[in-house]
């Protein structure tokens, strides 16, 4: 029942390395809607993160009602509709690590990044998000920066991260930052 | 049957259904939120808890969601338990966390499902301190408010929207206490039945929008029971009047046809009752208003002089009755045009053929192989969409019963059947608003559409085995292939269905009913029982007009005869005739003819040429019935008096009888044929109660001595209504359980629409005492059989010249039908008159979206849509409702056209856009379009 | 301890200081003797019987027996043909990291275990729905199933036994809620992840309606032990009731904490001060969730409790996941439990009232209660949740899962709850 107003203007067009997993997704499910999740995640996984303009693009693409779509987008923590930072910060803050005291990760975060919950440091490179266990308990408290896990992370190792090579905005060393 | 013991009674109840919609018809009250009769089951909102017990020894007994579960035999059950009632009200005390404080000022208050719930659980006093959940509401067009901060996300309206109405454009979005129901992104609600959505949430989050900009609580509504105007399926509803306007409609409940719910055309069409666009005064032939008396008597002497009369399908039984009295019916005409008359008349010969019949909307929904045939349902009978979509889940309902999950178990069914759908094939020339639950589409020319269905015919009739050579090899839409696997699996579908229903009507064109007709025959000889087959007229009032009228007394042969001289005066009754003939055949007529005198309530072209023009009453200002699709007359209540200075048509007529609308229709019922059982359709006046009158006022209705005090300071007389069983006044028979003049439901403890289950036998079925109306014809005939003549393809493979294109006309929901056209609401749904062009086509022209093209040798000028399933010799025209409220004449334009770029691209000044345009297929917007 | 303390058929292969075994090395260890015992003759029903037999339990946290649920697929010509393995690798309860350990560790046993349940039911086709943060797990289980694939153990004809079988290998968008099972599956459509009702039960009308088994990497890791050893040495691992070897964890303030192969019926004390190394220096134990966040808190009292689901059962608390999380002296319960609310809360799907609206509430309350906001009243209302979310009163197990740490936490603190309502919190 959908009236398809095929246009250009609120939608991207989606790169060829993207459309290509899409339609590899394709294969693997029996419905499109499945691969709308897939699809979400792979547009996230080339662009940082799911703009409106690839909303309309998947949307279109896999011919799914893009209010549904949106629908799906927003119930997951981990499709992000707003940009993110170039790294992503998965801070886990669930019984074990906070037992293990990560609070204090937290408060030095906000304290060298200038971020709390949902917000991106003013370089663009962190992005502080809070995740449910990540199922590390045992070397608690953890947390994920980018594909990487940290572990048993006290505030000293949250300076070495801020600090560390590629980062622009905190080395003082501007040098050698990645691109 | 099975029995169940609820506290302590023991009732009998249907096995097949669960514990909340048993207690529920069995009278009893328990809170619900997220189950709906038409939607079933879910389980979000756990407002419907009970115990239930093992057997007499389980004292503990177990919490259970009634609607979860099923009402089976010997099931003891407590609603009053004292565990169950503390979770009842715990789940409305989570409800109410976030909810804010604005009853007073929330449109809902008054008929609002939380507030009943709320005090039925006993939920009086806020815990809660904590902060609440607010959200940003969007703008959802013209017809419905959004205040998202009243949700109790109970999931109605998605599984309205989306899972029952087909809609896609609304969705649950976020999670926990944070979701919301809404859009991408600001804008409107795409779905022609979104207003429902105003009945269907439990609160104050969707309403209705024009209701809130002139609002009125519903105790303070004066209403009557109504049928809609707004197309041929008679669909009921509640209309509600305050200070002389009409404020809104709302559903009302019928089983047979509209059960819980309307189409937008229907609910916020009547609008146009309001508008200055009504004629409000009798006016001469310069203009000149006239007062009530001095109009009498030039009316009288038209009379006296002789005068011919031109009914309308928009005008009621009464009105059109009252002029053949008066004219005589040799000298009444029919105000239909030449193909709606034709086809009037078949579909009067079917609706009397025992090889028939006629299905109600709920039978539609219960078909298990549908084949429409040309009708573009979504723009001309909407509520017949809306039942096509659901009888398509007859397969879901027919696996769930094989895998023993119970048909109210929503998600369930609908995940066990997945894409498994009972067939639905549409032939029609473009894309329609139903092709995506469709199992067979078949787009293209008019011509080839016919042989397609002819083909259906010959083959379901085991006929000619090369009923093949009768598709044409050559058609502008599908292939010859396609159309043969088409034809293969409308056949087969037909063939193995227990309730097949053939769909046709009107705008489809009388040759293609015919076939309809017979494919119905075919189909009825094979299944040795008669065929479901509707057959849908244009209007409101179709049949009933077409019933009075000779079939030989055309509105051609009419405006000849005045146009000839051979009559000198007409009385033309509601209606605009040129939107029923070519305008030169109109202009002809009513400048030759010396007296013309047009009674109406709107302005329109053919108000303006007359020379006595008078104002009659719309559909809620006086009591009359219409015949609907399936030739039943039902019975609509006046909701407000007379405006000032108009009255119903009969009246002005003045016919023997006219001012009591119960002798009228005796008199019609008498002097008519076919109308015999017409007077069935008045409520027994003598079974009311110490013959108390119905109110149409509730007990609530406040400030009645308070309400003129801008004009008197004293309380004026209450006005009398001799004519009718109801009365303008809150005093009256209550009509408790009593459904037979029902227009708003309220009882005790259910001040919402919900009350509903309390005047039904059972929920979702029957009323109590239900008025139905009548269904004035009895099938006792055979109808001439038309032989499809099996070797001859019309049309279709004509020769066009280069460039040219036939022409097939298209509706809109929201434009089509005039009356709407004027409703406030639905003139900011309209768009521009347009012409749809295939892509090929468009870019031969050079052309895209939102293009002027002119139909050569005309001034014509029609905005382009390039609508990707549009055969390429065709130009499907729009003509549209124009900002002015006028519309292209149709019947103006030629069979075949050539069209150009328009010189100047400029649009009109009075251009409403493609905005709004809502179509069925892709449509190329003007970049896209221009890449390609 | 038990004789078979040495047994570990679910982590024989797992050494953290290298990557996983390759196909090779794994078959090389004994791996695919199920499967191959599978090609030898052994037919579906009596893999079933064998799984019946063996008592295997979920161990997903319902501790469910897995013969008894396959054996509602409805099976033979006339069922659907059509059927669907899957794998709950969603790992989401707070405390809880067993899973990542298999699958990081030993993927192949995995896939082994998959086979044969996928055999067992005649299940062509089965995803993984592997919690999308566990990227190791990933890329080892890719490159496991692609090894299995290359070799024909996955495919059209696995093990040449003629039996047809794949894997795809989903990763979750997170959200805990997908842990449940029919959540689940609607997350795996692409839907929203709201739970479904039961009935009707997955195992007849699950993924896309068909007939679907959904089992916990443990659970699947399991199998191919049984498969190999048979019934009997299944059945002398254990103790209690329950059979086999489980994985258990502490995590907390203890010394060396970690994630553990033992039999069931190894007592509490014994992990936790055995295998955990006791607590770190400066705390003691105040109490513990026994099997993740959803379970009720035990205390000091219990640590000689044998660990099978029945004993922890009697107890008033659940043995779930096995992993325990610790709370020491020095941590604040309300603050602990408050941490769980607020997870519970989040993690809502927001489908049905009392969960979605419910937990909000319970979460703000402690908030307050952290702040010294908070009033007795608070504390009773608190109460009123601890019934009012329980078991059967919501659409699926989250919240009675909520209610568990906050029911017993009210009791077993009471004290410190008041002392919060009337100051706020004295731990920082
Ligand atoms: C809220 C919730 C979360 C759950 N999360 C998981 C999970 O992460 N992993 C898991 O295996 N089972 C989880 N379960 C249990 C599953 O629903 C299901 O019982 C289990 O996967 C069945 O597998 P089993 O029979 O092998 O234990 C969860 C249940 C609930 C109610
Ligand atoms: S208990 Fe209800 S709201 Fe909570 S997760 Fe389950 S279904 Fe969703
Ligand atoms: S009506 Fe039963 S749970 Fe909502």
């Amino acid at each position: 029942m959908q009236h398809k107003l095929i246009s250009s203007s609120s939608s991207r067009v989606l790169s060829a390395a993207e459309l290509e997993e899409i339609d590899h997704e394709l294969t693997l499910y029996p419905t499109k809607q499945s691969v709308g999740l897939e699809a979400l995640k792979i547009v996230q996984r080339h662009q940082g993160w799911v703009s409106d303009e690839s909303m309309h693009a998947i949307a279109n693409y896999l011919e799914l009602p893009l209010a549904e779509l949106e629908g799906v987008a927003t119930f997951f923590n981990l499709i992000y509709r707003r940009p993110v930072g170039k790294r992503v910060i998965l801070f886990c803050d669930s019984v074990s690590c906070w037992i293990m005291g990560c609070e204090k990760n937290k408060a030095r975060l906000a304290e060298r990044l200038g971020i709390g919950y949902g917000e991106t440091s003013a370089d663009g490179e962190f992005t502080l998000i809070p995740v449910p266990c990540l199922g590390d308990c045992d070397k608690a408290p953890v947390m994920m920066v980018g594909d990487t896990m940290h572990r048993q992370v006290d505030p000293a190792s949250i300076d070495a991260l801020v600090e560390g090579p590629g980062n622009k905005a905190f080395t003082v060393d501007k040098v050698g930052g990645d691109e | 049957m099975a029995k169940i013991t609820v506290d302590g009674l023991s009732y009998e109840v249907n096995p097949d259904n669960n514990l909340l919609q048993e207690c529920l018809s069995q009278g009893l009250d328990l809170p619900y939120f997220c189950w709906h009769p038409c939607m079933g089951s879910v389980g979000a909102c756990r407002q419907c808890a009970v115990k239930t017990y093992r057997d007499a020894e389980d004292k503990n007994g177990t919490l259970v969601m009634a609607c979860m579960t099923p009402a089976s035999d010997g099931a003891i059950v407590s609603i009053e338990d004292e565990q169950a009632s503390a979770f009842r009200a715990g789940v409305i005390e989570s409800l109410m966390t976030s909810h804010p404080h604005d009853c007073p000022v929330c449109e809902e208050g008054g008929e609002c499902h939380l507030q009943d719930m709320t005090q039925m659980s006993g939920h009086n006093y806020r815990r809660y301190d904590k902060l609440k959940v607010t959200h940003r509401n969007q703008d959802l067009g013209p017809f419905l408010n959004h205040e998202m901060n009243r949700c109790i996300t109970c999931y109605r309206c998605v599984r309205f929207y989306d899972d029952y109405a087909g809609g896609t454009d609304l969705a649950a979005q976020a999670s926990h206490h944070h979701t919301y129901f809404g859009r991408f992104e600001d804008g409107t609600l795409e779905s022609e039945f979104s207003g429902n959505l105003a009945e269907v949430c439990p609160t104050g989050v969707f309403t209705d929008k024009p209701f809130s900009e002139h609002y009125t609580r519903k105790w303070d509504l004066q209403v009557a029971p109504s049928v809609c105007t707004g197309c041929a399926v008679g669909c009921n509803t509640t209309p509600g009047e305050r200070y002389g306007s009409l404020r809104r409609v709302v559903n009302r409940y019928n089983s047979e046809i509209n059960g819980y719910f309307l189409c937008d055309r229907g609910r916020f069409g009547a609008h146009y009752v309001n508008t200055d666009n009504r004629l409000r005064s009798a006016k001469d032939a310069a203009g000149m208003t006239l007062s009530t008396e001095e109009a009498e008597e030039k009316l009288a002497a038209v009379c006296a002089q002789g005068a011919i009369g031109i009914g309308s399908p928009r005008a009621s039984v009464e009105a059109n009755f009252a002029l053949r009295c008066l004219v005589g019916e040799d000298n009444y005409y029919s105000g239909e045009s030449a193909q709606n008359h034709e086809a009037l008349q078949w579909l009067l010969s079917c609706l009397e053929d025992e090889a028939f019949s006629c299905p109600t909307i709920k039978e539609m929904e219960g078909a298990d192989a549908v084949l429409v045939l040309g009708e573009d349902v979504t723009n001309t009978a909407p509520r017949v969409a809306l039942a096509l979509r659901q009888s398509v889940r007859s397969e879901a309902t027919r696996l769930a019963a094989k895998a023993r999950i119970p048909s109210w178990q929503d998600a369930a069914v609908r995940e066990l059947a997945q894409e498994a759908q009972s067939p639905l094939a549409l032939f029609s020339t473009g894309a329609t608003r139903l092709d995506d639950v469709a199992s067979t589409t078949l787009n293209a020319d008019p011509a080839s559409l016919l042989a397609a269905a002819k083909a259906v015919d010959v083959r379901l009739a085991g006929g000619s085995p090369d009923y093949d050579a009768l598709i044409p090899e050559a058609s502008s839409g599908a292939s010859k292939g396609e159309t043969m696997q088409a034809v293969e699996s409308v056949c087969a579908a037909l063939i193995a269905a227990q309730e097949p229903l053939i769909v046709c009507g009107s705008h489809a064109g009388v040759e293609l009913m015919r076939v309809a007709a017979s494919i119905a025959r075919t189909l009825s000889a094979l299944k040795s029982a008669p065929c479901a087959l509707a057959l849908l007229p244009a209007e409101d009032n179709s049949v009933g007009h077409a019933m009075l009228v000779r079939p030989q007394n055309t509105l051609a042969a009419a405006l000849t005869k005045l146009s000839d001289g051979a009559a000198s005066a007409v009385i033309i009754i509601e209606n605009d005739l040129t939107r029923r003939a070519p305008s030169a055949a109109v202009t002809a007529a009513l400048q030759a003819a010396e007296q013309v005198v047009v009674v109406d309530h709107l302005n329109t072209a053919t108000t303006r040429a007359a020379t006595l023009a008078l104002p009659s009453t719309s559909f809620n200002e006086y009591e009359s019935s219409r015949v609907n699709y399936e030739g039943r007359a039902q019975l609509s209540f006046q909701v407000s008096q007379y405006p000032s200075g108009t009255k119903p048509v009969e009246h002005w007529l003045g016919v023997d009888g006219a001012l009591h609308s119960a002798s009228l229709i005796a008199r019609c019922s008498a002097e008519a044929a076919g109308f015999a059982s017409l007077p069935k359709i008045l409520p027994d006046a003598l079974t009311r109660v110490a013959g108390l009158k119905v109110p149409r006022q509730s007990h609530r209705y406040s400030g009645r001595t308070a309400m003129n005090a801008n004009v008197a300071v004293n309380e004026g007389k209450q006005a009398v209504d001799e004519n009718s069983v109801m009365a303008f006044s809150m005093e009256g028979a209550l009509l408790q359980q009593d459904a037979s003049v029902l227009a708003s439901p309220w009882a005790p403890r259910w001040s919402s629409n919900q009350s509903i289950t309390k005047f039904q036998a059972e929920v979702g079925g029957e009323l109590k005492q239900e008025q139905k109306g009548v269904h004035l014809l009895t099938r006792s005939v055979q109808s001439a059989v038309v032989e499809p003549d099996s070797h001859v393809v019309s049309g279709a493979t004509d020769p066009a010249t280069k460039g040219e294109l036939g022409v097939h006309f298209v509706q809109q929901i929201f434009g089509s039908d005039e009356l709407s056209a004027h409703s406030p609401a639905i003139r900011e749904r309209l768009c521009d008159a347009y012409v749809a062009l295939s892509p090929p086509q468009a870019a031969s022209l050079g052309a895209t979206t939102g293009d002027r093209l002119v139909i050569s040798g005309t001034t014509t000028e029609l905005s382009l849509v390039v609508r990707t399933q549009t055969p390429d010799t065709v130009a499907m025209i729009y003509p549209g409702t124009s900002a002015a409220g006028e519309s292209i004449n149709a019947l103006d334009l030629p069979h075949r056209i050539t069209l150009t770029r328009a010189p100047d691209q400029e649009a009109g000044a009075a251009s409403l856009g493609l905005a709004a345009l809502i179509v069925g297929d892709a449509v190329f917007s003007h970049a896209r379009a221009a890449e390609e | 301890m038990s004789a078979h303390a040495e047994q570990r058929p679910l982590t024989k292969n797992i050494d953290l200081k290298r990557g996983p075994l390759a196909l090779k090395e794994y078959e090389a260890a004994g791996g695919y003797a199920g499967p191959r015992a599978i090609a030898a003759g052994l037919q579906p029903n009596e893999v079933l019987e064998r799984i019946k037999e063996s008592g295997l339990k979920g161990r997903g946290g319902a501790g469910f027996p897995t013969g008894l649920k396959w054996s509602f697929v409805p099976q033979g010509p006339d069922s659907e043909q059509q059927k669907y393995l899957v794998v709950n690798a969603d790992e989401m309860e707070p405390g809880t990291f067993k899973d990542r350990l298999l699958m990081e560790g030993d993927p192949h046993l995995l896939i082994e275990g998959m086979i044969i349940a996928a055999y067992t039911i005649q299940a062509s086709r089965a995803f993984i729905f592997l919690r999308g943060e566990y990227l190791l797990a990933e890329k080892r289980l890719a490159q496991a199933i692609a090894e299995a694939r290359a070799a024909g153990h996955l495919g059209e004809n696995v093990f040449g036994t003629g039996f047809a079988f794949d894997i795809v290998l989903h990763t979750s968008a997170g959200r805990y809620i997908c842990g449940e099972e029919t959540a689940l599956l609607n997350a795996l459509e692409g839907k929203r992840a709201n739970p479904r009702a039961k009935p009707p039960f997955p195992q007849v009308s699950g993924l896309w309606g068909k007939p679907t088994i959904v089992n916990n990497v443990e659970t699947l890791c399991n199998l191919p032990g049984i498969i190999a050893n048979g019934v009997e040495w299944y059945q002398s691992l254990g103790s209690g009731g329950d059979f086999g070897t489980k994985l258990f964890g502490v995590s907390g303030r203890v010394k060396t904490p970690g994630c553990w192969e033992l039999p069931f019926g190894v007592s509490i004390r014994e992990v936790i001060e055995g295998y955990g190394g006791g607590m770190q220096e400066g705390y003691r134990l105040k109490a513990f969730l026994p099997g993740g966040g959803s379970t009720d808190f035990l205390t000091p009292d219990h640590l000689d409790t044998p660990l099978t689901y029945g004993a922890i059962g009697e107890l008033g608390s659940r043995l779930a996941t096995g992993t325990m999380i610790l709370l020491d002296d020095q941590t604040c319960p309300v603050g602990m439990i408050g941490n769980l609310m607020k997870f519970f809360a989040h993690e809502s799907c927001g489908f049905c009232t009392p969960c979605r609206d419910g937990l909000p509430w319970v979460d703000a309350i402690f908030r307050d209660l952290e702040e010294g906001k908070g009033a007795h009243k608070d504390i009773a209302i608190l109460q009123d949740h601890v019934g009012y979310l329980g078991p059967g009163k919501t659409f699926c197990a989250l919240a009675p899962g909520a209610t568990a740490p906050l029911g017993s936490g009210l009791k077993l603190f009471a004290d410190e709850f008041e002392t919060h309502a009337n100051s706020g919190c004295p731990y920082h």
